[in-house]
Formats: structure tokens, sequence, C-alpha cells
């Protein structure tokens, strides 16, 4: 049929199984927003800022699997939206991003809200288009779907010129596609994944290293069986929380920087690391030489990039985890548990050494006790977004997560400002559940303008700002590696967080005891409206374990013991 | 492994459509991989182009760049040269009032010869390997260049 350029996007969106966009309309994008008018076939979300419907977009597809939508004008509009798609190219978020542009007459004449847009997103997307001719634009849409789910999955940008959206041309979605240089391989190699078998048969403290990847395929609960029948103890980096279950008793814990003690020290004690899905970050490994150093590394990986990149591969397996580990659990027979039972009891006394807690405190709330408590309110009910910084890492370290998809944080970009449009597409994605946000009082500020969309789409999000009148990750690095000279971190100058919520209809809660908060988050489930709970917590308080960045993974600073001080 | 740099040669064949120089252009400046030289071409009768990239770095690194260069979505092949033959062009640009009978028999040592003469200046071209288009450029300096252009290095797999 022939259409214009406007109508194919909405047209492509609709044989994508797209049921939610975010964005934000202007010029350059105005004749895609008269065709979203026109249609009831999915719902668009109006953020009020770019960046948020990026982010809002990251959280729909992490609590979906499906591919987030994101639409933005051009100039500001696009520059906006960048943060967004560096941080879901990080985190190999799928991601279609729709950008308008300037008419192709003036692209290249400094016109108004003309930005070279795909100059800008070559280097935070997995692949860019400027679209010249409406003709191309289902072949091109139809790619960027393709693309951005398939392979290690990431944010496709398409720039289309506001002329070529008016320009009618044949729209055929029903297109093979035919990506000769791209073919992504998912299989793993048969010989490789014997050796690998036949290493972890033959280890004596072999421990699985389970990252986000994982949940980017599938794959969590064919990784849950595998962990059960070979009985060997595994670490999961902060991407993959929820892909064992916090109950489960071969989880050890998180792993890196802010790892639990025993996590990293069977990191370091290991003589055979199974990496899968997982990427050997630098907030994972700490000192790669240092690394388990005695171990040799199986790593199973989407991304041949990703081997061998950082941490020399044994068993290097390039091929998609779910297909890889389901081959591994056709041969799991040739590996005994009780091998390793010496090396679980290893792990058991050093998770009693230094087991993950904090101290509770009699003047003021812990964060650490917020967070715990949520989880024993709310636990499987709800999923959880977060921002980044300390309760960024009291959410991973503390939050009993039950299964993939729970949990939603911007782990590789480390985005202020993430967590709650995050976890109003989160909302969006899984309605029946509960959507937390952890905040603080500084990442809160930096999308606070979502309050407006919630509050107008009656998306509920509850946000739970750890107040501690600091910016409070980087007051401990101040505290710790500056002499406590903390620049530029007191935040004691606050709005009113609850007339905040408040002004733009929202319901806010200040609690300062453990019965206050209670009765606060039950009030604001059961009113299913957005929220703000600001609880007011101890200042100074540090998240440990830590790993001091470029330092040992076995050498952490640890929680001090009570009455130490 | 060894981390000490090593010169290598490595050809991509990508797709020729725009930006397609960037793409690769930028994945270098972004890891900071250097780019001692790169020429490119569009291959006849296909829809592709070669790119021809002399490099330097560890194995590691080198390892790295065919990787990264893999990942990149028009890409169809990367070959990282092991046995391959190595070809640079030179032109150099020299007063006429020099011994042209000499400067060409330097140049025929060099595969080249006196390609154009001018009022003044008369243009000389050498095609060899890099290293010898070193020596040439070295030996040239004494007839007083003007101007001299290399084309970077172009290479074939045996």
């Amino acid at each position: 049929m022939q259409i214009s350029g406007a109508q194919m996007v909405i047209e492509a969106f609709i044989a994508e199984g797209v049921d939610t966009v975010f964005g934000y309309p202007g010029g350059a994008i105005m004749n895609v927003y008269d065709e979203i008018y026109k249609q009831d076939k999915f719902q668009h979300i109006l953020n009020r800022h770019e960046q948020a419907s990026v982010h809002a977009a990251e959280g729909y597809s992490k609590a979906s699997g499906k591919v987030g939508v994101a639409m933005i004008t051009s100039g500001p509009g696009f520059t906006n939206a960048v943060t967004g798609l560096a941080d879901a190219y990080m985190d190999s978020i799928p991601l279609v991003v729709i950008s308008g542009q300037v008419p192709m007459s003036l692209i290249g004449t400094d016109a108004f809200q003309e930005i070279d847009a795909v100059g800008i997103s070559r280097s935070c997307t997995k692949h860019n288009y400027l679209v010249t001719d409406a003709k191309d634009l289902p072949r091109i849409l139809k790619e960027a779907f393709y693309i951005a789910r398939s392979g290690r999955p990431g944010p496709v940008h398409v720039d289309i010129p506001k002329d070529v959206t008016a320009q009618i041309a044949e729209f055929d979605y029903d297109i093979e596609l035919n990506l000769e240089t791209y073919k992504p391989h998912t299989k793993g190699n048969p010989r490789q994944i014997k050796k690998a078998i036949e290493a972890i048969a033959k280890a004596k403290r072999p421990l699985f290293y389970l990252g986000g990847g994982i949940i980017n395929a599938n794959a969590a609960y064919e990784v849950r069986e595998l962990v059960q029948k070979t009985g060997i103890p595994a670490v999961e980096t902060f991407m993959a929380r929820g892909v064992l279950s916090h109950d489960d008793e071969l989880l050890i814990g998180m792993l890196g920087m802010h790892g639990s003690y025993a996590s990293n020290m069977a990191m370091s004690e290991t003589d055979l690391v199974i990496g899968l899905g997982v990427r050997f970050d630098d907030r994972v490994t700490g000192k790669l030489s240092e690394f388990a150093k005695n171990a040799d590394v199986i790593h199973v990986d989407i991304d041949p990039a990703s081997i061998s990149k950082l941490v020399n591969a044994d068993y290097p397996i390039v091929g998609d985890v779910k297909n890889v580990v389901e081959d591994m659990l056709e041969q799991v027979g040739k590996i005994d548990s009780n091998n390793y039972e010496s090396w679980r009891e290893t792990i058991i006394n050093f998770n009693e050494l230094h087991p993950l807690t904090f101290h509770e405190d009699t003047e003021r709330l812990k964060p650490q006790w917020v967070v715990k408590r949520v989880g024993e309110l709310l636990g499987d009910d709800a999923n959880i977004s977060t921002d980044v910084g300390q309760h960024q890492m009291w959410a991973g370290q503390f939050y009993p997560f039950t299964r993939p998809r729970q949990f939603v944080s911007s782990s590789g970009l480390g985005t202020m400002g993430f967590g709650f449009p995050a976890a109003i597409g989160v909302k969006a994605a899984s309605p029946e559940k509960i959507s937390i946000n952890f905040t603080g009082d500084g990442s809160i500020l930096m999308n606070v303008q979502e309050l407006m969309t919630a509050v107008e789409k009656k998306i509920p999000v509850i946000n739970i700002i750890l107040n501690n009148n600091f910016l409070g990750m980087v007051r401990q690095w101040q505290t710790l590696f500056y002499d406590k000279r903390h620049a530029e971190t007191d935040l004691s100058v606050q709005p009113d967080f609850v007339k905040l919520a408040e002004a733009f209809g929202g319901i806010g809660y200040r609690v300062k005891t453990k019965e206050e908060f209670d009765a606060a988050l039950k009030d604001a489930v059961e009113k299913n409206v957005v929220a703000f709970i600001e609880v007011i917590v101890h200042r100074m308080e540090n998240v440990m374990p830590m790993v001091p960045s470029g330092g040992s993974l076995f050498n952490m600073m640890l929680l001090e013991k009570k009455g130490d001080k | 492994m060894t981390e000490e740099n090593q010169r290598r040669v490595v050809s991509v064949i990508v797709i020729n459509e725009a930006s397609v120089l960037s793409r690769i252009t930028d994945l270098f400046s972004g890891r900071g991989y250097n780019i001692t030289s790169l020429t490119v071409a569009p291959i006849p009768e296909s829809k592709y182009s070669r790119l021809t990239i002399v490099t330097a770095g560890s194995v590691r690194v080198i390892e790295q760049i065919t990787k990264q260069l893999h990942k990149l979505i028009p890409v169809l092949r990367v070959y990282e040269h092991e046995d391959m033959v190595e070809k640079e062009m030179a032109m150099i640009k020299l007063p006429i009032t020099e011994n042209l009978s000499d400067i060409n028999a330097l140049c025929e040592a060099y595969n080249g010869k006196i390609v154009n003469a001018g009022e003044n200046t008369i243009i000389a071209m050498v095609a060899d390997e890099p290293k010898r288009i070193d020596n040439f450029l070295n030996a040239i300096k004494r007839y007083n260049p003007k101007e001299i252009v290399r084309s970077g290095a172009v290479a074939l797999e045996r």
C-alpha cells in the first residue's frame, strides 16, 4: 500500500506488536505524532523530558523482555535522549528510538533544531540510520527491531527527516531481511562445551559467575537447573540479581566492589570460573591481575568481543547463554556434585565469618533496614527499580529477589535520574506488580518532573527516597579517600519532598521510624497512587563491604564489628 | 600474551554506504586504538568497499580491534593479515633543475618513474613495500623534494 513515511512508522510499530511508546513531540517529528493521534492500537506515554522517555522505554524493555520504543524530535529533543541511548548501550537493552530530523533540504545548513544526530549516536548505539527516502523505511524499521533484539541486544536509533515522514511510498512489512553482514552466533561450539564440562568435572572449587546476559537470553530458569544439578556455588553480578532466587542455598551473593565477603573470597579462591553472560566489568573484577588468580576461565557470551577482552578465557564459548546452558544440561551427568562438598563448606565458613549485614541504630533508620523491610512486606509482589548511588547498592545487596526481570537499574553507565522513569516503564510493562523505585535525595531530583507523567497516566510508582542529606556515594568516597573533605556533596538544603509530590498530584510521606515507614508503605500500596516516601536515614552510613577502586577483590573494607567505634 | 606494540595490517570489507567510514574511525578513536594509515576504495562490481588499516598494538588490543570491527553491522569480513603482499605508493614533486636521469634511476629501483613534467617541477612516483618507501624517501631527500604524498598501504593475503 502507498502511505506516508509517518504512517509507515505507525504500521511498523503495530506489526512489531508495540503496545507502548514513550516520547515527546516537537517540530521535526510532528508528522508522526499526527498519525499517533489518529490511531488506537498502542498507547503513547508523554514523559516530561526526552531523557526520561528513553529510560522509561528501558524499564519497559527490562521488565517485559520486549523491545522498548521511544520517540523524540530533532535537535535538543535528540540530545536530551543521548544519555538514555548510552545507558541502554552499556546495559545491552533492546530499544528502537525514532528521532525527527530537519527536512533533507536543510540538513547541513545549521537549521533550527538541527544536529548531526546519527553522528552523535554512532558511538552509543548498536546501530543507527539516517533515512533519506521513505521507500527504505519499511526495511530500515524492520532491521532496527531485529538488530535491537538479536545477538547482544542494544539500542538502535532511526533518524527521519521531516520531509521523509511526509513522503508517500510503497509499504510492505512482509519483506525478508537479508543482512549478510550481520549474523549473530547463537549456537555454542559443541566441542568447546564438551571440554568445558570436562573441566568442571575435574575442578575442585568451581564457581558460577552469573551475569545480566542470562536475563537478556531468558535463560534464568535453565541456569537455575544447571546450578542445582551440579551443586556448584554461584555469585551474581549486580545485573544478574534475580537469576537465582535469594533463598537458593547455592547463591553466595553479589560480587564486586560492594559484593559480599563470601562472594569476593569465593571468586578469589576458585579454581574454575564459569562465566555466563558476563563481561568482567571493572566494578566486578577489581584489580585484574589478582582476579580469580588461580582459576581457569570458562566464558560463555553472545558477544565474541567480550570474550578475552579483559580476562583470558581458557574455554571460550560464543553463543546464546540459553542454548549453551541447555547443551550443558544434557551432559550434566558427568559432573558429581559431591566433589564440591568441602568447597561449599568453605563458602559457608566465609559467610559465617563476615555475613552481609548492617548495624541497627536507635536514633535514625538505617537505609539497609528500609530495603530489607520492603522485601519482607512486598517481596515477590514488587518490581524494583533504582537510581544510582548508595541506595542502589543497598537495593542490590539486601532486596530478596525471587525472579529475573524483577530488578531494573542503570548498571554500566550509572545514570542518576534513571530510576523514576524506568519504574514508570516497568509499571507500564507489568501493571500487576507494585513498582518500587529506590532512590536517593540526590538522584530523585534528576528526573523529578516524571511525577507529572506518572500522575497524568495514573502509573502508581512508589518512590522510596532514602534521604541522608548527602550525595551519599560520593560522600562515602570523600570520607574514605579524601580525608573527609565533603566537597559539594552536602545536600542539606532540600525541597519539601512531601509538598513536591503533592504539588504534582501525588501523595507524599515523611517517615522517621519503623512504624511510620510500615504505615506509609501500606498506605501507598493500598491507595495505588504515585507516591514519594521520604525516609530520613542515618547520614554517615557507608556501603560495606567495599573493594577500593583498583584494589583486589579479597582486600575488602569490611563492616566494623559492633563496638569497634 | 605479549604486551608489546606491534605493527599489524587489517583489511576490512564493508558495505559501501553512507557513514560507514565514520563508524570505523569512531571505533578506533573511541577505544583508543592507533591508525597509522587507512585506505579505502570500492571493490569493483560489488556493493562493498575494502579498507586497509595499518595499526599498532599488543596482541590483546589487535584481537579486540578485529572483534570490535566485526561487531559493526555493515562489516562483512575482517582479515588480520599474517602472510601478505603489501604495497604502498608515493608521489614526489621535485624541482626540474635536479638531475632527472638520476631521479628516474632511483625511482626505477622502487618500481617507479617520472610521471609528469611541468615548467618548474617534475612529479615522480614509486610503488613498493612501505618499509622500502621509507628508504626511498630517505634517498630522494638529496634532490630537494618540494612535496611528498604517501597513499597508505594496501595488502592482499597470499
